[in-house]
């Protein structure tokens, strides 16, 4: 490797640093409360069986797991306008990637409360306790550790998924790497550089998994 | 009378398990409920803390009367805040310790302070021979001591009558008697009990009265003494021996 292509990697370095915490990180943030949001709500009107929104619930899972994310990107950034909805794309970009694993991520969420053993619940109402009170207190706690291996991957692929909201105009690291690639024409070098960086923090991201599931264990015994 | 159940009646997909179930309860009884297994009995015992709902059938409990099919969601809670129900998997809060599975409900469910719900779980726990493992989770702990918890959980709201679904029947046999002599001491202290169980002794020696069934009826009930001294029914007489055949005592 020259200089010259040392010298562009160092150069780039703080630039898409800046954006990776900037803007990544942030997009990662938001996206991913909102899936979770999603994901805990919709589980749990199909969980308590709530009819009507229970089949919605459905519908929604049904229709965003069937389509591409790249495709719904495109259809909320450049489709919509014609409908007169205008959004600017680093919103679109949250909402589209929120709306679209919080989908997969309600499957989870779903699996995991019904693996919490229905005794669970019965014992919570023979202490007097209501529905919503056993939910907070007692089974969503249990589903949320069930879940929290599936969550992390989601966390995880949604780090590195931000990078398809360059394709709408959102200059997040990629994209940066992209505008930077523009001038110096160093693919291969520049989107190595890339790559390690989000290498890195997703590795941080599963030690951090690692970590955390040693904590919840704690109470777990034979879980 | 403290509880009352009258012509209990109960299908599961269009097949009977409760057929013109009846039983009565008064303040300081142990009825022990007896029978093989399919009989219907944690059936009854589950419609009678509301956990199934029979398709007919009334409850008097403590004065009051209520339709069983159509009872109130705030009725129901009522009943169940004056009393306890001890499962035979314990079902205690897998992710509680010990002293949170006892002062959750009542926190929670009965709105007690931190303070006075701790010292209640202490004193409950104290009685189940549990206070020296208030901080243990469920699952690093014998099936015998949780359902030593399981029971103190019951006890803490201070229940005017405290269910039993075959506590024992999940333990390993060393565990049993752990469970039982907490259940004897709770008899012996004048707690009211309806007790689902195949422990034999415990419902000819703790028990005083009992209740037999069998394909979803009450065939016999009556005082405990009289029930194994003259069981009036054939079915009974077998029921009795085969179980003490089994025990080895016959």
């Amino acid at each position: 490797m020259n200089d010259r292509v040392i010298q562009i990697l160092r150069d780039a370095f703080p630039q898409l640093i800046e954006k990776f915490f900037t803007v990544t990180v942030p997009l990662t943030v938001l996206s991913f409360t909102l899936a979770l949001l999603i994901a805990v709500v919709t589980a749990m009107i199909q969980y308590a069986n709530v009819k009507v929104l229970r089949q919605l619930c459905r519908v929604y899972i049904w229709i965003i797991r069937c389509t591409p994310l790249l495709v719904q990107l495109y259809l909320v950034f450049y489709g919509l306008p014609s409908l007169g909805i205008l959004l600017d794309a680093f919103p679109t970009a949250v909402l589209v990637f929120g709306i679209n694993e919080g989908a997969y991520m309600a499957e989870t969420m779903r699996g995991s409360l019904e693996a919490v053993p229905s005794g669970q619940m019965e014992a919570g109402y023979c202490v007097g306790m209501n529905y919503l009170q056993i939910m907070w207190h007692v089974i969503l706690p249990q589903a949320f550790r069930t879940a929290f291996p599936s969550l992390s991957n989601s966390l995880i692929s949604m780090v590195k998924g931000t990078s398809l909201a360059s394709v709408i105009t959102v200059t997040e690291m990629f994209r940066q790497a992209i505008v930077i690639n523009g001038r110096v024409y160093e693919s291969l070098a520049l989107y190595s550089e890339v790559a390690l960086i989000y290498l890195a923090f997703c590795s941080a991201l599963t030690l951090l998994q690692r970590w955390s599931e040693k904590k919840l264990n704690a109470y777990g015994g034979a879980r | 009378m403290m509880l009352q159940v009258n012509h209990v009646h109960k299908s599961f997909d269009g097949s009977p398990v409760l057929r013109d179930i009846s039983l009565e309860v008064s303040k300081g009884d142990v009825i022990a409920i007896l029978g093989p297994s399919g009989s219907g009995k944690t059936t009854l015992l589950r419609c009678i803390n509301f956990l199934e709902r029979p398709d007919s059938g009334t409850m008097v409990f403590e004065g009051k009367t209520y339709d069983m099919p159509t009872i109130s969601r705030a009725d129901v809670n009522a009943i169940r805040r004056k009393t306890a129900f001890v499962f035979q998997n314990y079902n205690l809060f897998l992710n509680k310790t010990v002293l949170q599975n006892v002062t959750l409900g009542l926190i929670s469910g009965r709105r007690m302070n931190r303070v006075d719900a701790e010292k209640a779980a202490r004193a409950a726990l104290e009685r189940v021979g549990m206070a020296n493992r208030t901080d243990a989770f469920p699952l690093q702990l014998s099936g015998g001591q949780q359902q030593r918890v399981a029971i103190a959980r019951g006890l803490a709201a201070n229940p005017d009558i405290i269910y039993f679904d075959e506590p024992t029947s999940a333990l390993d046999p060393e565990l049993i008697g752990e469970v039982l002599t907490v259940m004897r001491r709770l008899a012996e202290d004048g707690m009211t009990m309806l007790v689902v169980t195949h422990e034999m002794e415990f419902a000819r020696n703790v028990s005083n009265h009992v209740v037999f069934m069998d394909g979803s009826r009450v065939i016999e009930a009556g005082p405990t003494r009289e029930f194994f001294a003259h069981p009036r029914e054939e079915r009974t007489r077998s029921f009795i021996r085969s179980i003490l055949e089994r025990d080895g005592k016959a």
